[in-house]
């Protein structure tokens, strides 16, 4: 049987990601108990291979898989044989001797995690590749979205707003998105818009006038790079904030706010939205777990129902 | 003068038995045999009596054509012979039916003074299965600031001028070459591409590249600057000639140039004559190369350019690269294909058999006008010529493998592809270069 990556969400169907997020909400109940913890992947072995900063992401999928009984080996770019000029090959090589069932890999280029799969027996896991794919992100934010406005997103309305071009999450993201039937209409300066991004069947608007028509407006980090001389993707970050920065004084009553993380206060976000508790921001850090989790369960034992009594 | 060395091999005695020969310069076209004797054609025509000792070559079904001439080969030598050296890519040459061989001057050094040029000549005498010819750089060192010593670099051998795998940068500098050349009478080559819009590119600028989320190199990067060396070109009256071309926005610039009576010629890879920028979606970095594969409507435009003669020839492009370049995330690898080896069979099946080009202008365009931007004797099959040909199989079908290659380096974007048409046999100067495995 061939392995179960997940690389982009496009290896998905409809109804695997429905069955994820069905499992991600059967482990809630298991996270609210005073032993957070369930036999279901002992003995398994799961890599976290992190060639890029990330809190988030690592100490989820790191938690995820204790919570799962799995043995865990985190390895950081930093200090390890990635600083002594090993090829990424040859570090798939090396990990894959421990016969790990998972790597999950984050890496600043896209391409990455096909070079990984190629080079090891165990199931790759995205967490991050270049500008290309977030995964796993995608799915913790459909998670949320499900808790928020129940199973059925069929025409749910879905702004994002921000730096499309550099975002892997916005590219997961509209597939996700579109793959429950929801709207998406991307925005942001043209210089951060790539060309071509509308064959993904979503809608361009350079301005916020038309905010006031979503149901979720999905806000994206902004890089403090994109001002850099030379680059000059934005004239400074006090004009982006002024043209595309979210406060509440933008939104109409009922909307609702999400950031993948980490957040820059006053760039693009105001702190009123940032600390206001209708945001979904928490609970996208909170999906993450029960759906790295889901993730982790599904890519040992396959997408079948049968098995998930035993999960809990 | 010499243009092209080769290492000595005895000149060949043959008999091409019953094959269809097309050499479109001569007109002809007809089941024929040919008799090649020391080196030379000596007769075309049926059932011709074969002389004692010379070799016999069932060509039934099969073609003999002109052979085939590259004028964009990277043999990665000096300095890179770990990836091609002038003895394996020629190798290489004679069993993609190539009979001569331009070699891009961005070495480690750079082919940038004579001593350097003299070298590798040297090293083609001893060397070169089929002839191998030099371009030497613009600038020194590739650094797009200083003029070479053009004149001796000339006299010393160099075909053409060229800083392929980097731009001229500066409007300035390319009218500098340009004057300058008038002194060496030799061409001088560009690769295209306006730097400030090339910055992060790591394929054709698109819907592909957004979907992916990979920088994007539009098309504009090549045609702004193939319309700003036309400009130039047409200023100093000085001849041009475009590498690679890629892109429809560009062959509407040459397209002016040419009518207005420019001294203009232009290649096209087989790679972006048959693929687009869907095949990256793989994010296999064999599919990696600069310019970027581009869009159907490019893909066509070029097509019909080839066929139109706005394009004047096909050339390879042939971009070795070791493992440690590609077998790497997309984002991290070194842009380039080989293609030596898989030119004519790519060609053949995609455009030849789909009746998108016939057979007779894909000869040109691989030999015959090549050879004539290169300044050497055009190839052809005709008495008292010397015999560069090959004789090609259609009917034989293929898989590209990576262990399949005379090339040091197995970097190709055709890995996978099945192909018609296989060269079974390549005449190089009148020496048997290449003869394929029964």
């Amino acid at each position: 049987m061939p392995k179960r990556d997940l690389i982009s969400i496009e290896d998905l169907s409809r109804d695997q990601v429905d069955l994820l997020l069905d499992t991600a909400e059967s482990f809630l109940p298991v996270l609210q108990r005073d032993i957070k913890k369930v036999p279901t992947l002992r003995g398994r072995t799961i890599v976290n291979l992190f060639w890029e900063a990330s809190t988030r992401t690592s100490s989820s999928f790191d938690l995820a898989a204790k919570r799962l009984s799995a043995d865990t080996i985190a390895l950081k770019a930093s200090g390890s044989t990635v600083d002594k000029g090993e090829t990424l090959k040859d570090t798939a090589i090396t990990l894959s001797a421990y016969g790990p069932d998972i790597i999950v890999m984050r890496h600043p280029s896209a391409g990455a995690c096909q070079v990984l799969s190629r080079n090891t027996e165990a199931s790759v896991i995205n967490a991050g590749d270049g500008k290309h794919q977030h995964p796993t992100q995608c799915l913790l934010d459909l998670f949320a979205l499900r808790q928020t406005f129940g199973r059925d997103m069929d025409g749910l309305k879905v702004s994002i707003v921000g730096d499309i071009l550099h975002s892997r999450v916005a590219r997961s993201d509209i597939m996700g998105f579109k793959l429950l039937g929801m709207d998406v209409t991307l925005v942001g300066p043209p210089t951060l818009i790539p060309r071509g991004i509308e064959e993904m069947g979503v809608k361009v608007e350079y301005g916020l006038a038309d905010l006031r028509d979503a149901d979720v407006i999905y806000v994206l980090r902004i890089q403090k790079e994109r001002v850099r001389e030379g680059a000059s993707f934005l004239p400074s970050l006090r004009e982006y904030n002024r043209l595309y920065g979210m406060s509440q004084a933008r939104l109409r009553p009922g909307q609702r706010v999400m950031h993948p993380g980490p957040i820059n206060r006053g760039v693009e976000i105001d702190p009123d939205i940032a600390d206001d508790d209708e945001n979904l921001i928490a609970l996208q850090v909170f999906s993450g777990l029960a759906v790295r989790m889901a993730i982790l369960y599904r890519t040992i034992v396959g997408y079948t129902d049968a098995g998930s009594e035993e999960v809990l | 003068m010499e243009r092209t060395w080769h290492k000595p091999l005895p000149a060949a005695d043959l008999v091409i038995r019953g094959g269809r020969v097309v050499d479109p310069l001569s007109g002809v076209d007809t089941v024929h045999d040919v008799l090649v004797k020391r080196g030379k054609v000596a007769e075309v025509g049926r059932a011709l009596a074969a002389p004692k000792g010379a070799r016999e070559v069932d060509a039934d079904g099969m073609f003999v054509l002109p052979g085939f001439v590259d004028l964009h080969t990277h043999l990665r030598t000096p300095g890179r012979e770990d990836e091609e050296d002038v003895a394996s890519g020629t190798l290489a040459a004679a069993g993609g039916g190539y009979v001569r061989v331009f070699a891009m001057a961005n070495t480690e050094p750079v082919v940038d003074t004579a001593v350097v040029l003299r070298g590798l000549i040297e090293t083609a005498r001893t060397e070169a299965v089929v002839p191998a010819g030099f371009y030497a750089a613009v600038t020194r060192g590739l650094k797009g600031e200083q003029l070479t010593e053009m004149a001796e670099l000339a006299e010393a051998g160099a075909v053409a001028f060229s800083d392929d795998g980097r731009p001229l940068a500066t409007a300035a500098l390319v009218r500098r070459a340009l004057q300058y050349a008038k002194v060496t009478g030799r061409t001088i080559a560009i690769h295209a591409q306006d730097d400030s819009l090339f910055r992060g590119g790591q394929m054709h600028e698109g819907a592909v590249s957004a979907r992916l989320g990979l920088g994007g190199i539009p098309p504009l990067c090549e045609s702004l600057d193939v319309a700003r060396a036309l400009e130039v070109a047409a200023y100093e009256e000085a001849p041009l000639h475009v590498h690679h071309v890629s892109a429809a926005a560009t062959l509407e610039h040459l397209s002016r140039a040419k009518a207005a009576g420019l001294r203009v010629t232009a290649e096209a890879t087989p790679h972006h004559l048959t693929m687009t920028d869907e095949a990256v979606a793989s994010l296999d970095s064999n599919l990696k190369m600069n310019p970027p594969l581009r869009e159907e409507d490019d893909r066509q435009a070029l097509v019909k350019a080839l066929q139109e003669g706005l394009v004047d020839c096909v050339a390879t492009d042939h971009a070795p690269h070791a493992p440690m370049s590609k077998d790497v995330p997309f984002e991290e690898a070194a842009f380039g294909t080989t293609g030596l080896e898989t030119a004519f069979a790519v060609l053949y099946t995609d455009l030849v058999k789909k009746r998108a080009l016939d057979l007779g202008t894909l000869v040109t365009r691989m030999s015959q006008a090549p050879a004539a931007i290169a300044g050497v004797e055009p190839p052809a099959i005709r008495p008292g010529a010397v015999a560069d040909l090959c004789v090609v199989d259609p009917r034989a079908t293929w898989t590209v493998i990576a262990k399949g290659f005379r090339s040091r380096s197995a970097n190709s974007a055709f890995l996978g592809r099945e192909l018609s048409g296989r060269v079974r046999l390549t005449v190089a100067a009148g020496r048997l270069a290449w003869e394929a495995d029964a």
